[in-house]
């Protein structure tokens, strides 16, 4: 297990038994028939300095943990413990609307869609001078000096603070958007699938990008994708989730090298590789079905009918979340007995 | 494999491109989507069309079917179909001369070739049945009643492995979850047995797993049918796992043309080379992941000479920004685009 | 062969292009449309008209005398009987009954040429009921019984053109009050539905729903009706006004609602919520520029139902009544068969309004064509 530095070992965002549960209304008058277990029970500690990915495919749950540590909507239950820069500890998801906006400062959001992030109508200057002016930090010439560095923090001309999103490449939008959420000097981003709707090119310079702002403004990130080839490039660690639930979280390498949930396993051989003879020689785990239905799940363990190794206990009884090795946490009854691969 | 399958697109061609152009004219200016492409795809082999976006390949696929949109059109070059009747080859048709709402395109669509989208939901219906659709496609090409097309598409769903294919031809699309949309929409392609499937990025907005699942899907399809397949992605992973032979697109040309294997182990254009080098592997982590520098350049200020000079590591200055490069032979199928590969012979 | 780079000229329409504000895109877009510009023109001209009612009309829309009763509208010439030129003029009239159907018939009198003047003095007026004055556009300068009828007199001899020209004025305004009355009322309560959602929206759209599913025109005349007949023509015509925009505005709170929807759950919504942007700064900074082309776009396209709303209800003889002119109650003096028969000019009213009604509906389709963000 490689030996996290003392830096790493300073817990930021503590997230506890976090629960959102949406109510599925049916009829005239709107009655309460059932709920979507969006998030399920998660809990896991992002510490000062990392990387933290979250993984997963779609109603996995995870980009509503992103919305639920900004508080876009309010928990069902659980907490989020969060420290501030000035070493207070406050529960995110307690705060009133005074103190959530205060927090508003330390935690920020990047978006997955770089067209409709950025308000159409709105200049650059505007977009990314709007933090500012709503904590009242900066106007006038002051603003324009401010967004003018935080764009060159980005890699783009300040001169470009004049135009319209309209006219700039989906990679340029993300780089704006990355300059708003810079602007308050954070000290955590979520990045809720930042670099998806890129080209694979744009893309890395952006991952690049991201990489070198952490260096420079001693950042935090959570970083939110269904795509293993980049995570894996970024993150220190690595938390998978699926139907609202965690199943595994462990450093990057681990995870890669020894992943000890079959859902793991199947994600990892999923993907496809920029390698035609590995691709004929490779074991392929395709997985039967469709991923679960968040408002119905299965019972048991969510993932036995799409497991390969499921037996009686997993359909009967769901799994705790423990942790089996150093900092390697898995949802799994048979997680001590099981001999699955990982990428080679 | 791929010696085989050499012979197979001397013998036995099934679509040969080229020199195809589709521009747009559109008031800033006219957009050359497609400029000048060229490439032949043989009977039951799997050709990938790679690039990112804006290179044109989508627009490739839809000038094949006659499907451009307004305000584009096709303005150079042909499409030839090869029509074969028990593996003998019976009529060719020029597919880009026939006018696209002419009787040729339509019968040609959805029975010679068929195509299927990225996204499934705006491809369906929303108020007609799977059944019903795949009626109204067969009954385009073949005598069919109303039952014997829903017994068909049981058959044709079955055959795509959707579990339980008689409730599913029942339901609507949005009754069904992506992934097995996906699969209805193959069904639908297949149902009139096509010779090749057009896939124009049919697994992008598609889970990981879900889409492992998808590609097995084509690949099984592929081998039991026979069928050849155009298959669109700017996903290398995806093209290692499927093509046979790939075309690689940058600016509305193809810049290198080569067997799988070698567009991974020996590639010659800058540009592919560059793209390999930025796509993160899963199994190896870098600190820096490489990047090409710049970014496509706007579609109506295309640089001179060779369209990706500017962004080229090694561009030849005086050479490579005036004149526009020729396509040479490295080897019997792999053709690269580019003035560092002067001394071969031109293809 | 290969292509030049683009010459500087170029690449400063590029910069004007990224630097156009959303409105600009509007405008371009807009202007592409030439019906709807066209349609447009058109709309400003008659509000000037509206505007400049008694100036342009040459007289008293009252005025009124029996020696003039459907009197054929006039030819304005310019070569007269003995095929000369001259400037633009009028014949007299020389009236005579016919021997046999003992109905008034009119001759033009070619021995009484009356010249077309511009910029005349005439009958008095209050402009605006404000200020005095007797300018008009255009009148003929002859004898005090003489008078010119472009369009014709109606059953009373009143001119029908100035009666049109000052109908003019008021069925447009009625059209665009009655839609900023509908407009306030929708975009607040069509705002509070769509922006808080859940059972708040649900109650609004149902009481919308009800409102809408009673039938316009008996509620409109069952209020009309309600009117005392005491009334002054003013207070009648905001009352009327005001009936109007009570199922006017169910229409566009539906609009804004669905608007205020759709954004709530937009990026951009939600990033400026994350950056901490208030509530209010949400609403007026983020949402409404949002839509507020669309909201345009609605509105124009509501004042032609509102005219004719207002037409249909003064032709039923049920909203504004003599002597307040609309285009309605001018067409409600055409309503009998024999008018129609003998004076068909009785009818051009009914063409003010079809010419009104279409151009605000081009120029709604254009308006709404686009501000469609999609449209591009």
């Amino acid at each position: 297990m490689p030996e996290l530095s003392a830096k790493q070992t300073e817990p930021l965002l503590e997230v506890k038994h976090l629960k959102k549960y949406f109510p599925v209304k049916k009829g005239f008058l709107q009655r309460v028939v059932g709920h979507v277990k969006a998030v399920d029970d998660v809990s896991f500690t992002i510490h000062k300095g990392e990387t933290f990915g979250l993984v997963g495919e779609s109603g996995s749950g995870k980009s509503t943990t992103a919305r639920l540590i900004l508080r876009g909507y309010g928990v069902t239950s659980g907490s989020l413990r969060f420290t501030r820069p000035d070493g207070s500890v406050v529960d995110i998801a307690q705060l009133n609307k005074g103190e959530l906006k205060a927090l508003r400062r330390d935690v920020q959001m990047i978006f997955q869609d770089p067209f409709s992030s950025l308000n159409p109508r709105m200049t650059v200057l505007q977009i990314v001078g709007e933090p500012l002016t709503v904590h009242n930090i900066a106007d006038g010439s002051e603003l324009v000096d401010r967004v003018a560095q935080l764009l060159r923090d980005v890699g783009l001309r300040p001169e470009i603070m004049n135009r319209y999103p309209h006219a700039f490449s989906g990679g340029q939008r993300q780089r704006i958007s990355i300059a708003r959420a810079l602007a308050l000097n954070p000290s955590f981003i979520a990045a809720d699938e930042a670099v998806s709707a890129l080209d694979v090119s744009v893309a890395a310079q952006n991952l690049n990008l991201l990489k070198d702002l952490q260096d420079e403004h001693n950042l935090t990130y959570l970083f939110i994708t269904h795509d293993l080839s980049t995570v894996q490039h970024i993150s220190d660690r690595l938390a998978v989730m699926y139907v609202g639930q965690l199943v595994e979280i462990a450093d990057t390498e681990t995870l890669f090298n020894n992943p000890l949930h079959p859902y793991t396993e199947a994600l990892l051989s999923a993907v496809p590789r920029p390698d035609p003879d590995f691709a004929l020689k490779k074991k392929r785990i395709v997985l039967k079905g469709d991923v679960a239905d968040p408002s119905n799940p299965p019972s048991g363990c969510y993932f036995h009918p799409r497991c390969n190794y499921a037996t009686d206990e997993c359909k009967a009884k769901t799994p705790e979340f423990r942790e089996v090795g150093e900092g390697h946490w898995v949802r799994c009854h048979h997680a001590e007995t099981l001999e699955l691969a990982g990428v080679e | 494999m791929s010696d085989t399958h050499n012979q197979q697109a001397i013998n036995e061609p099934l679509l040969e491109v080229n020199n195809l152009k589709t521009y747009f004219s559109v008031r800033e200016g006219t957009v050359r989507s497609v400029d000048g492409v060229s490439f032949s795809i043989a009977k039951g082999q799997t050709t990938a069309v790679v690039g990112e976006s804006g290179c044109g390949k989508s627009i490739t696929a839809r000038s094949i079917m006659q499907l451009v949109p307004k305000p584009g059109k096709i303005v150079d070059g042909s499409v030839l179909f090869h029509r074969y009747h028990d593996s003998k080859p019976t009529e060719v048709l020029n597919l880009s001369k026939a006018p696209s709402d002419g009787e040729l395109m339509r019968e040609v669509r959805g029975n010679d070739i068929a195509m299927i989208f990225q996204e499934p939901m705006t491809s369906f219906s929303p108020v007609h049945s799977i059944s019903n659709q795949m009626y109204e496609t067969l009954r385009n090409h073949r005598r069919v009643s109303k039952r014997e097309a829903l017994e068909l598409s049981i058959d044709v769903l079955k055959r795509v492995n959707m579990p339980k294919p008689e409730q599913i031809a029942l339901s609507y699309p949005h009754q069904l979850s992506g992934g097995m949309r996906q699969r209805a929409m193959i069904a639908m392609a297949l149902s009139c047995e096509p010779s090749l499937l057009i896939a124009d990025e049919p697994t992008t907005a598609l889970d990981v797993t879900t889409e492992a699942q998808i590609l097995d899907l084509l690949r099984d399809l592929r081998d039991r049918l026979g069928m050849a397949m155009m298959f669109i992605t700017h996903n290398l992973g995806v093209v290692a796992e499927i093509a046979e032979f790939v075309q690689v697109m940058y600016l509305g040309k193809v810049v290198e043309s080569a067997p799988v294997r070698d567009i991974f182990y020996n590639a010659k254009h800058p540009y592919t080379k560059s793209l390999l080098l930025s796509v993160p592997k899963l199994n190896e982590r870098v600190d820096r992941l490489a990047t090409i520098e710049g970014s496509v350049p706007d579609p109506f200020s295309i640089p001179t000479g060779c369209p990706f000079h500017t962004r080229c590591p090694e561009a030849i200055p005086g050479v490579c920004d005036v004149e526009i490069p020729e396509t040479f032979e490295i080897d019997a199928q792999h053709t690269v685009t580019c003035h560092l590969y002067e001394g071969e012979t031109r293809a | 062969m290969a292509t030049k780079p683009l010459p500087i000229k170029e690449k400063e329409k590029e910069s004007q292009l990224y630097q156009a504000s959303q409105w600009q895109l509007i405008w371009w877009r807009f202007r592409k449309h030439r019906v709807a510009a066209v349609s447009g023109v058109i709309i400003i001209f008659l509000y000037v008209i509206a505007a400049f009612v008694e100036v342009i009309a040459p007289y008293d829309p009252s005025a009124f005398s029996p020696l003039y009763a459907y009197v054929p509208p006039q030819q304005v010439r310019v070569i007269d009987s003995e095929g000369n030129f001259r400037a633009p003029f009028v014949y007299g009239l020389a009236r005579s009954r016919d021997p046999e159907t003992a109905r008034i018939t009119y001759e033009p009198d070619t021995s009484n040429i009356m010249p077309l003047k511009f910029l005349v003095r005439g009958d008095e007026y209050k402009f605006w009921g404000l200020f005095k004055g007797d300018w008009h556009l255009f009148g003929i300068d002859a004898g005090p019984r003489d008078r010119v009828f472009i369009w014709g007199a109606d059953r009373l001899g009143r001119d029908l053109f100035s009666r049109l020209v000052y109908a003019t004025r008021v069925s447009l305004s009625i059209g665009l009050l009655g839609v900023i009355f509908s407009f306030v009322f929708g975009i607040i309560i069509g705002g509070i539905s769509g922006y808080y959602g859940g059972w708040i929206d649900n109650v609004i759209q149902r009481l919308i729903d009800f409102i809408r599913s009673i039938p316009t025109i008996p509620l409109w005349m069952g209020l009309a009706a309600a009117l005392p007949v005491e009334w002054p023509p003013t207070r009648v015509y905001f009352l009327i006004t005001l009936i109007l925009s009570i199922i006017g505005w169910t229409g566009l709170a539906r609009v804004v609602r669905g608007r205020f929807l759709a954004l709530r759950e937009e990026d951009f919504v939600t990033a400026a919520r994350f950056v901490g942007a208030g509530e209010g700064r949400i609403i007026f900074r983020h949402m409404l520029p949002s839509f507020s082309s669309h909201i345009i776009a609605a509105l124009t396209l509501a004042i032609p139902d509102m005219i004719l709303a207002e037409t249909s209800l003064s032709f039923l003889g049920l909203g504004l009544r003599s002597p307040v002119n609309s285009w309605g109650v001018l067409l409600q003096e055409a309503q009998n068969l024999s008018s129609v028969a003998l004076a068909p000019w009785l009818l051009i009213p009914g063409v003010a309004v079809v010419v009104t009604i279409l151009a605000f509906n081009f120029l709604g389709d254009g308006l709404r064509d686009a501000a469609d963000p999609y449209g591009d």
